[in-house]
């Protein structure tokens, strides 16, 4: 073969269609607004007609999203909007809802426990691990902080 | 490795079976059997698989008017870890089976392979047989079916379907008289979801191969046919073959042809399934009545599992081809 894997790399790279990012962002803009405007609404609603305080409206703003993303991923919808929306519905709490309740549901043929609970964080193992390992570091500064009076 | 058989092997009965987007494509009337549940009335997809190539089979078997028993051996694989989804058929049928891998050009390989055990003598009949699902195929090469993720640009498809074809001595409408066993090809592409550019380079090796060692022309055949590189792969191929003074004008993808544009595949469809359906629904019958005389068949396949993937390995590919020609081209 005459093409070595330099000049090759660069045809692929001419060859491979772009993502459209204009279009994606707009979209992700769009849907990822529309769900934080949910979770607006709905903070609202609890504080003005259920009586919770903000800080409890906004928990349960986050729940009742969780468990809706949860939902339109179990009846096969939240990929289908996931599909155009991109990080629209992956970057908000959604997001994070569908990647745990998606395998679950997929690994259910192997099992509740070999299956379902084993499988559950492949997709958000990583955000919780990275997570909690940020919030160490960070608690450990503010406690060096605190205690030095830096 | 050029194999020239010593007499045409003959191709004399195929079957397709094909799933529901599958079934909504172009190709829609031409498979046996559309399914609509994807499921195909089993409780797992990899079940699913393997009550596709049962079904497939079965509507080869029925064609033929034989039975299970008849078969002398048969040659075949799929995408699934330990290509299960072929063994747990084999558990119904019972045939002699060779278990074959190498990814997406299972069924060119497998053809080859019945080729070759019957012009040596092996054996009076063999079967070939290719399948892949595309949530077998999704859930463990990629992420679950679920998760709401966006499909780039140069992805592909993985097709729900299953070609089987029967080979004999003596038949009267497709014969395999060539082809050439590829070699591992690497041209150092690590993009899981541009499976068509890893593989263009081991197509277009073993066609430039194939054409000189049969001393053959690209324009001497009517048509070559690619198994699944998609829009991207195609392109590249092409680029490929015209350094090496090779110009294409009668190439086909099985991995455009099987969708429609609409049908939201990116840049076309992939799999084992793909080439094999394509060519038992649309090549094989094309060469029977006469419309295809001389055609290579060139299905492709990336070499990869999610374990080298993630580990940043990248994807060496591997082309096996087949040379078919109809009853009338024989004869002259």
């Amino acid at each position: 073969m005459r093409t070595n894997k330099k000049q090759y790399s660069k045809m692929v790279k001419n060859s491979s269609p772009k993502s459209h990012i204009l279009r994606n962002c707009i979209w992700a803009f769009f849907v990822g607004g529309t769900i934080c405007f949910v979770g607006e609404v709905l903070i609202k609603v609890y504080t003005a007609y259920f009586n919770f305080s903000v800080g409890d409206a906004r928990q349960l703003a986050s729940i009742t999203l969780v468990g809706m993303s949860a939902l339109l991923t179990a009846v096969g919808w939240y990929n289908r909007i996931a599909r155009r929306a991109g990080a629209g519905t992956l970057v908000p709490i959604t997001g994070f809802a569908n990647a745990v309740v998606s395998p679950a549901i997929e690994f259910k043929a192997e099992g509740f426990v070999t299956g379902v609970a084993c499988k559950m964080f492949i997709i958000a193992g990583p955000v919780i691990v990275y997570g909690t390992l940020a919030s160490v570091i960070y608690g450990a500064v503010l406690f060096v902080k605190a205690r030095y009076g830096i | 490795m050029y194999i020239k058989y010593k007499k045409p092997v003959a191709i004399t009965a195929w079957a397709s079976v094909a799933g529901k987007k599958e079934g909504e494509g172009p190709l829609a009337d031409k498979f046996d059997e559309r399914v609509a549940d994807d499921y195909f009335g089993q409780q797992t997809w990899e079940k699913a698989e393997t009550e596709l190539q049962g079904r497939c089979i079965g509507h080869l078997l029925h064609k033929k008017g034989i039975s299970a028993e008849d078969i002398n051996v048969a040659f075949g694989g799929d995408l699934t870890n330990q290509i299960t989804s072929t063994s747990f058929t084999m558990r119904r049928f019972a045939f002699p089976f060779v278990g074959l891998y190498n990814a997406c050009s299972t069924m060119a390989e497998a053809l080859l392979v019945a080729g070759c055990a019957i012009d040596g003598g092996f054996a009076d009949n063999a079967l070939a047989l290719a399948s892949s699902h595309f949530c077998t195929a999704e859930r463990q090469f990629r992420t679950p079916l679920d998760y709401g993720g966006k499909r780039t640009p140069t992805a592909q498809w993985t097709v729900t379907g299953c070609g089987s074809m029967l080979l004999e001595r003596v038949g009267h409408s497709a014969f395999i008289v060539a082809a050439q066993v590829g070699r591992v090809v690497d041209l150092g592409v690590t993009d899981a979801n541009n499976m068509g550019a890893a593989m263009a380079p081991a197509a277009a090796n073993t066609i430039r191969n194939f054409l000189l060692a049969s001393g053959t022309k690209a324009d001497d055949y009517d048509a070559i046919y690619t198994g699944d590189l998609g829009q991207v792969g195609s392109r590249l191929l092409w680029q490929l073959l015209e350094k090496e003074n090779i110009v294409l004008t009668n190439h086909i993808d099985c991995g455009n042809v099987i969708f429609a544009e609409n049908q939201n595949v990116q840049s076309g469809a992939s799999g084992c399934g793909c080439g094999a359906t394509v060519l038992a629904a649309d090549i094989l019958p094309k060469i029977q009545n006469g419309q295809l005389d001389n055609i290579l068949f060139v299905a492709t396949g990336a070499l990869l599992s999610p374990s080298t993937t993630m580990q940043g390995e990248s994807i060496p590919c591997i082309a096996h081809l087949v040379n078919i020609k109809s009853k009338k081209e024989i004869q002259q």
